[in-house]
């Protein structure tokens, strides 16, 4: 047997060629169509620079033929896998133009909605955020739990993940007589499986070695590329907007912020951002909670407006506290019955402007785990 | 603070550079700006710790019959005010300058209006198209837009 001969080089006088490598735009880690041109020296990251547009739909220029009704099942496909939390500040937009007021049985309903469905994305978040670390196993768990609040959506809409269910002045139809108490079963199905979650993923000693301590994201940074959502408060920042703006009726619920504090590595990585999105989920437990509670059982759902509304002329900015981060809608009218502008701000695409930012000097694996903790959704980015 | 004691001492800063306040509810209220003097509104608002505006929600592009313009949604995380910019520019020549080294998250949003309606941000640094192809054109977004019948021998409309 020959041993290995030791040779005698200085390694940092040798000049490497810079790599540059395509992941994507079909790649599992990307979550969607998505490029990412990636600068590599050996293995750590110079430079990551995104490309996106492969799922342009034109939505504001679709959005300027329609009827104000009919843009909201275009809102639904921004976000496709939180379509309730999209509809909201359209239409509240336009009830806004219109100078509307929605019944209480409606505002209740929305909220349960709403909330519901931010359980739901930030499970995926979860589950896929832990496949790109390994962890496939609370990737099945949190799976199964979203099947049945999507169960909930397909009995009391139609529609598993678009569901063109809130209307401008109140919702398509009433929910099914059960609701009430399927939506309560679901909250403890939700808050046994979370439990299991910690211990299988959360405090696993391999992810706290995996995202802990990467993809720093420091507050003053956040707030410059305009980070929202779970991106910011897991930078340490308590800005929700449902406690700093309340819309809807999100003043009667008493919820916390849960914002990130560096546990386990630094403030702002990608373990934090993480942590935000699993405590969000037991927030919103609570909210739906009280919402059930006091939510009025008789009640018209449906205000009396025509099917083609025309708001006076004027504008307005309407932004919600989506799961992703702030969703806002600015919508101009002309005072005829189709907007003259709507733009959406999707909380998606702003987030992912930090991604070369946070990655650079990190391992190319590492790139994977901070583009998963960004939790994008490449809909509502290229719109 | 609200919009019209943000525009009262702004109009003192900047005199003829702020042309008017729309306050016209309940529609959003307003303030309209000249182009030239954007960067330096924009910085003063920024770093003036009344105003503390750190946050730049939103930026759009709008294309009227006789001009284009640009919106600015701004915000303050620690005051909780918000303001709303506008600069029209002519469609000849849409140059407006940009807010990118103020806010980084304009970056993003003015290559979209770039792309869309075609306005200029002068001293952005990667001024490319965003969301359509690189070697795409025209401006979709504006009203009189025709889109190309093929593009790289596909056909558009369908």
């Amino acid at each position: 047997m020959t041993t290995r001969k030791i040779l005698d080089i200085d390694f940092s006088r040798i000049d490497t060629d810079r790599m540059r490598l395509n992941v994507g735009p079909q790649h599992p880690s990307t979550h969607g169509v998505l490029r990412l041109e990636v600068e590599l020296d050996g293995e750590v990251v110079t430079n990551v620079i995104p490309h996106i547009g492969y799922l342009h739909r034109c939505f504001e220029k679709i959005a300027e033929n329609m009827n104000y009704q009919q843009v909201i099942p275009y809102v639904d496909r921004m976000d496709y896998i939180s379509s309730m939390n999209n509809e909201l500040p359209y239409v509240i937009a336009v009830e806004k133009l219109l100078g509307l007021k929605v019944p209480e049985k409606v505002e209740y309903i929305r909220v349960i909605m709403a909330e519901l469905n931010r359980i739901a994305n930030h499970q995926i978040a979860i589950a896929t955020f832990g496949l790109d670390a390994g962890a496939f196993t609370p990737f099945l768990y949190l799976f199964r739990d979203r099947e049945y609040i999507l169960w909930i959506f397909e009995k009391a809409t139609g529609g598993r993940l678009l569901f063109n269910y809130f209307w401008v002045g109140g919702l398509a139809n009433d929910v099914y007589p059960t609701f009430k108490e399927d939506v309560l079963n679901i909250v403890k199905q939700v808050r046994k499986t979370n439990k299991d979650i910690e211990e299988l993923l959360i405090y696993n000693k391999i992810f706290i070695d995996r995202t802990a301590n990467i993809g720093v994201l420091p507050a003053d940074v956040a707030i410059n590329y305009g980070c929202s959502g779970p991106m910011l408060r897991g930078s340490g920042v308590p800005f929700d907007l449902r406690k700093a703006e309340p819309y809807s009726i999100y003043d009667r619920f008493d919820f916390e912020i849960p914002v990130g504090k560096g546990e386990v590595g630094t403030v702002g990585d990608c373990w934090d951002r993480n942590i935000v999105r699993m405590r969000e989920i037991e927030q919103s437990c609570r909210i739906i909670e009280q919402a059930i509670a006091q939510m009025p059982d008789t009640g018209d759902v449906q205000s009396a407006i025509p099917k083609k509304v025309r708001p006076p002329k004027g504008e307005v900015y309407f932004r919600c506290e989506n799961p992703k981060g702030e969703l806002g809608f600015y919508i101009i009218s002309d005072g005829k019955d189709k907007p003259y502008r709507v733009k959406g701000r999707a909380p998606s695409f702003v987030n992912l402007s930090v991604l070369p930012e946070i990655s650079r000097g990190y391992l190319f694996a590492d790139l994977i785990v901070i583009l998963g903790s960004i939790d994008i959704v490449l809909g509502e980015i290229d719109r | 603070m609200n919009t019209t004691e943000i525009f009262e001492l702004l109009r003192e800063k900047f005199k003829d550079a702020i042309i008017d306040l729309v306050d016209n509810p309940p529609s959003d209220s307003f303030i309209n700006v000249v182009p030239e003097k954007l960067f330096d509104i924009c910085l003063e608002l920024r770093d003036n710790p009344e105003f503390d505006f750190d946050y730049l929600m939103c930026l759009s592009g709008v294309d009227f019959p006789t001009n284009l313009q640009v919106v600015y949604h701004l915000y303050s995380l620690n005051k909780k005010h918000k303001i709303v910019l506008k600069v029209t520019v002519p469609k000849e020549n849409p140059k407006v300058p940009s807010v990118e080294r103020i806010w980084r998250s304009a970056d993003w949003h003015e290559r979209e209006a770039y792309d869309l309606f075609g306005i200029i941000f002068e001293g952005h640094h990667n001024l490319i198209r965003i969301l359509l192809p690189y070697d795409w054109e025209g401006y979709p977004l504006r009203k009189d837009y025709k889109e190309p019948e093929t593009y790289h021998g596909m056909r558009v409309p369908y």
